[in-house]
């Protein structure tokens, strides 16, 4: 008998099952009393054991949960599959497009893959730092294979998951060793960024950067505040494309932004995300990071193959940290590890392995850059056509011209957020709230359509 | 707010710097004439080439990991790695499934396959998959859609989601783990923002488990408290509570409204039955109760790489599901955005295909069955040889590694003169183990057992 009541107790503490037989059982034993049993919460039961006379309220214990809201740049994406308007464009989310909007796989990729597959290569963990012929050839890549850099073994580069993964290891790094230091972001920049600095608990606060007068970059605003921050500020800056406003600092304007970190003691923090896919050019996309290498500055490197190899889900990218000695980047290593050891234990190979690959042999090296001119040069043409369209269709005098001087992916097109909207609702086309539009997305056919949209926008709506 | 914090004075950027030029000036050999306090480290003068990063200290090796470094290190023909927890087949070499090379190949020559981003929380498939391989595909949870299921970097990456939702989210933020448990764990659950006590596990008289402890522990945690629960397998001892004790810890900790969280590594492995493995997990889901579930195809589909698992957690309600999966969202995307492809889809095309998933278990029950008989061999060996102790325990554990009992002055007794490499707390990994090997190893423990206290 006890052990009846022993297991009843236990049926009886532990939930209310939303079958109806059960409660029946329960309710023989001991009262229970309800609202209601299917979709809602809570089931009051007293147990009527010696053991345990205890009433037990069966609310969740993540009842306070509140939904959060989405993701502001892939909720843009939802919304768009979930429109069926025949002209919709989806220049949301920065993944390439070809001329007929259909994802591309690269053909280096698809060859690489074969390769990979026809060799049965092994699924063995990586070690915590990530592949080793992947981290060489990165960095190559990033600085150039006879750079003092990497002669001198200088960095400390960790395979991370992609770009995000690879400045929060960077952050954490931050958080752990430079406490209380802050990161000076652009204003604006990639939404996720401060996502990043938060989570990691690094505190920051944004730098002038985009001057909507000119549509181009307020450089004087952005010199003042670097030059204000406090000594030691992490800044970071976008190595090529700017993230969300397709407008970079001219190589003039990097030298100057050069001379004020280093006046100021401050540490470079790049964000290399399209590197080759900016200008189709591998070499003139990391000239930036070049420059402040060649100064002898330490610095932070997160670099990302999500658009310029298309290898976005496969989340491959990495952390480069140049230090002044080969020693120090020794430590810099061991340290970064010991901050990937806790969060997902060492990364995924597929990615590196295919980086590997097409990065270390020369022939798919050589296609790959074809290929990679071929997606730069596409989204330039429709830069162009885009223009051409608008400077066509606008009577009203403005100048369009920053289409053509933005680079990359992205361009900040100057529309508010009311003007955003009506670009969605009335004219189905997809965007993120800050006026962003991703060429990538966009085809020669519907340059004609897009420039109406904006016309309408910007001149209609307010 | 998030973990450990490395204790630093509120100096400023320069401070630190300048002291540590001060540490160069008092320690070391650098030439005096370069100095220059004034100089910026950043400044790029040929000079004193200060790093900001000077006071970062070199971290010592992952001991786990670090047991593949120095075997890797060895030249000598003998050596024997028994150190991280990979499979390996008879003649020691690494096992790609068959199965999992014909899903890749599938995937590779599917022309009409794209590399774009996943959603946040993953492969849906995979998902949905995977919840029911560890829930049981009729399991009411998952026909009341009270699960959310999103895709993580493997077991350490659900785990650590797991745990930063829980130390934002939950109204406890003390996580039990047992004693002794896998070497992440600690850091994992540390680094997420929880704080970590023990309960007893391991009972080194017995090597079996210390159920008293255990449920004593438990029952003296604050209410609501979460605990960690090592599905099967248990990593490193091996050691599983019986069905019976496992009610009884059921039972213990709903009765305490304490949280269970799974580390499910091993689901297939341990018995060579998947819903043998599961039954722990399923026991807490029946009952209509709240837990989370970390799941790794590291292990049994030899994905390691890959970086393949899940992270599942049991709602009360639809709804409560819904507002959690959201959250968790938040908890990712600023950590790696969203998941890798290429291991989940692998996963998903074994899984959802009768044919493929038949052919994977048996695979699988190869692996475990290898595995029991190394365990039988080992025991023989020794029996064999006369060395003294009870050895039973080698087959009364279970699951990829045997807890010997071997203190830390032997396991480096077996490295240094027999080139045999464990983590430094005795635990070996018997899938690196093969007959021809066995001797070695039995020769090896005996010397340890017999000649080192």
């Amino acid at each position: 008998m006890a052990s009846a009541i022993l297991s009843l107790t236990s049926a009886s503490i532990a939930t209310s099952r939303p079958l109806l037989d059960n409660l029946k059982v329960n309710s023989k034993f001991g009262s229970s009393s309800q609202t209601t049993f299917l979709g809602k919460d809570y089931i009051k039961t007293k147990s009527f054991t010696r053991t345990n006379m205890t009433v037990a309220v069966e609310v969740s214990r993540f009842n306070d949960i509140t939904m959060a809201p989405p993701d502001p740049i892939l909720g843009v994406s939802e919304a768009f599959k979930a429109d069926d308007h025949e002209m919709k464009l989806n220049l949301g989310v920065g993944a390439y497009r070809t001329e007929d909007l259909q994802p591309y796989v690269l053909n280096v990729v698809k060859k690489a893959e074969n390769l990979m597959l026809e060799r049965g290569d092994n699924k063995e963990y990586l070690p915590i730092e990530g592949l080793a012929a992947f981290n060489k050839v990165t960095a190559e890549l990033l600085f150039g294979a006879d750079n003092a850099v990497i002669q001198e073994q200088r960095v400390a580069t960790v395979q991370g998951l992609s770009g995000t993964g690879s400045l929060r290891l960077a952050a954490a790094l931050i958080e752990r060793y430079f406490p209380g230091s802050k990161v000076l972001i652009s204003s604006p920049t990639w939404g996720n960024h401060k996502n990043i600095f938060n989570d990691a608990g690094v505190p920051w606060s944004e730098y002038r950067y985009y001057d909507p007068k000119t549509v181009g970059l307020d450089f004087d605003g952005m010199i003042a505040d670097i030059k204000a921050a406090p000594e030691g500020t992490f800044v970071l800056l976008h190595g090529c494309a700017h993230n969300p406003t397709g407008i970079d600092p001219t190589p003039e304007q990097w030298e100057r932004i050069a001379d004020v970190i280093q006046e100021k003691s401050h540490i470079p923090f790049f964000d290399v995300a399209y590197q080759g896919f900016a200008s189709g050019s591998l070499d003139k996309d990391a000239s930036s990071v070049r420059l402040f290498a060649a100064r002898g500055m330490e610095l932070l490197i997160a670099q990302s193959y999500s658009k310029n190899l298309g290898l976005y889900a496969e989340r491959i990218g990495a952390i480069n940290v140049v230090c002044s000695s080969s020693e120090v980047a020794k430590r810099v290593k061991s340290q970064l590890k010991r901050i990937a050891r806790p969060m997902y234990s060492n990364p995924p190979i597929h990615g590196a392995r295919i980086v590997a690959n097409v990065v270390g042999n020369s022939d798919l090296f050589n296609e790959w850059k074809e290929e990679m001119e071929l997606m730069a040069g596409r989204i330039m043409s429709v830069r162009k056509k885009l223009y051409d369209s608008l400077s066509a269709k606008d009577n009203s005098g403005k100048d369009w011209s920053f289409i053509l001087k933005q680079i990359g992916m992205f361009s900040f097109t100057g529309l508010n957020k009311a003007q955003t909207e009506n670009m969605t609702s009335k004219w189905h086309v997809y965007m993120t709230k800050d006026g962003r539009i991703s060429l990538a997305g966009l085809s020669s056919a519907k340059c004609e359509y897009l420039a109406d949209a904006i016309i309408d926008s910007f001149h209609n709506v307010s | 707010m998030h973990g450990v914090n490395v204790s630093q004075s509120s100096s400023s950027p320069a401070d630190r710097r300048l002291s540590a030029l001060v540490r160069h000036l008092e320690g070391s050999s650098m030439d005096s004439a370069n100095h220059s306090i004034a100089a910026a480290p950043t400044s790029g003068s040929t000079g004193a080439r200060i790093s900001v990063f000077d006071h970062v200290v070199r971290a010592p090796e992952d001991p786990i990991l670090g047991v593949t470094v120095a075997y890797n290190k060895d030249p000598s023909p003998a050596k024997l790695n028994l150190g991280v927890g990979a499979y390996r087949t008879e003649e020691g070499k690494p096992l790609v499934l068959n199965v999992v090379r014909r899903a890749e190949q599938m995937l590779v020559n599917d022309s009409s396959r794209v590399k774009e981003y996943l959603p946040i929380v993953g492969l849906a498939d995979f998902n949905k998959l995977s919840a029911k391989l560890i829930l049981g595909a009729d399991s009411p949870a998952i026909q009341e859609n009270r699960v959310t299921t999103v895709q993580c970097l493997s077991g350490t990456g659900s785990l650590r989601v797991g745990a930063e939702f829980l130390a934002r989210h939950y109204h406890q933020h003390t996580i039990y783990i047992p004693l002794p448990t896998w070497g992440n764990h600690t850091k994992v659950f540390g680094l997420a923002g929880l704080s970590v006590k023990t309960y007893r596990y391991y009972d080194p008289a017995t090597r079996g488990l210390n159920f008293e402890g255990l449920l004593e522990d438990l029952r003296s945690a604050p209410s609501g408290a979460i605990v960690l629960l090592h599905a099967c397998a248990h990593n490193p001892t091996g050691v599983d509570p019986t069905t019976h004790q496992w009610e009884q810890i059921r039972q213990l900790m709903r009765s305490k409204a304490l949280l269970p969280f799974f580390d499910s590594a091993y689901q297939g492995f341990a018995s060579g039955n998947l819903d043998a493995d599961a039954e722990s997990v399923r026991m807490f889901v029946r009952d209509g109760g709240e837990c989370l579930v970390a799941q790794s195809f590291a292990k049994n589909m030899g994905l390691y790489g890959e970086r393949v698992g899940a992270l599942s957690i049991v709602c009360r309600t639809a709804d409560v599901a819904g507002r959690v999966e959201s959250q968790l969202k938040l908890v990712i995307r600023p950590m790696y955005s969203n998941p890798p492809i290429h291991g989940a889809s692998i996963v998903s095309t074994i899984l959802k295909d009768r044919t493929m998933f038949q052919e994977w278990t048996i695979e699988l029950k190869a692996m475990a069955d290898r595995i029991i008989s190394m365990r039988q061999q080992l025991f023989d060996a020794l029996r064999g040889r006369g060395t003294p102790g009870d050895w039973s325990h080698i087959i009364k554990q279970i699951g990829m590694f045997t807890f010997t009992g071997l203190n830390s002055e032997q396991v480096a007794f077996m490295r240094n003169e027999y080139h045999i490499y464990m983590t430094s707390d005795g635990r070996i990994s018997m899938a690196g183990l093969s007959s021809r090997t066995v001797p070695h190893l039995a020769d090896a423990i005996h010397a340890a057992v017999t000649r080192v206290a």
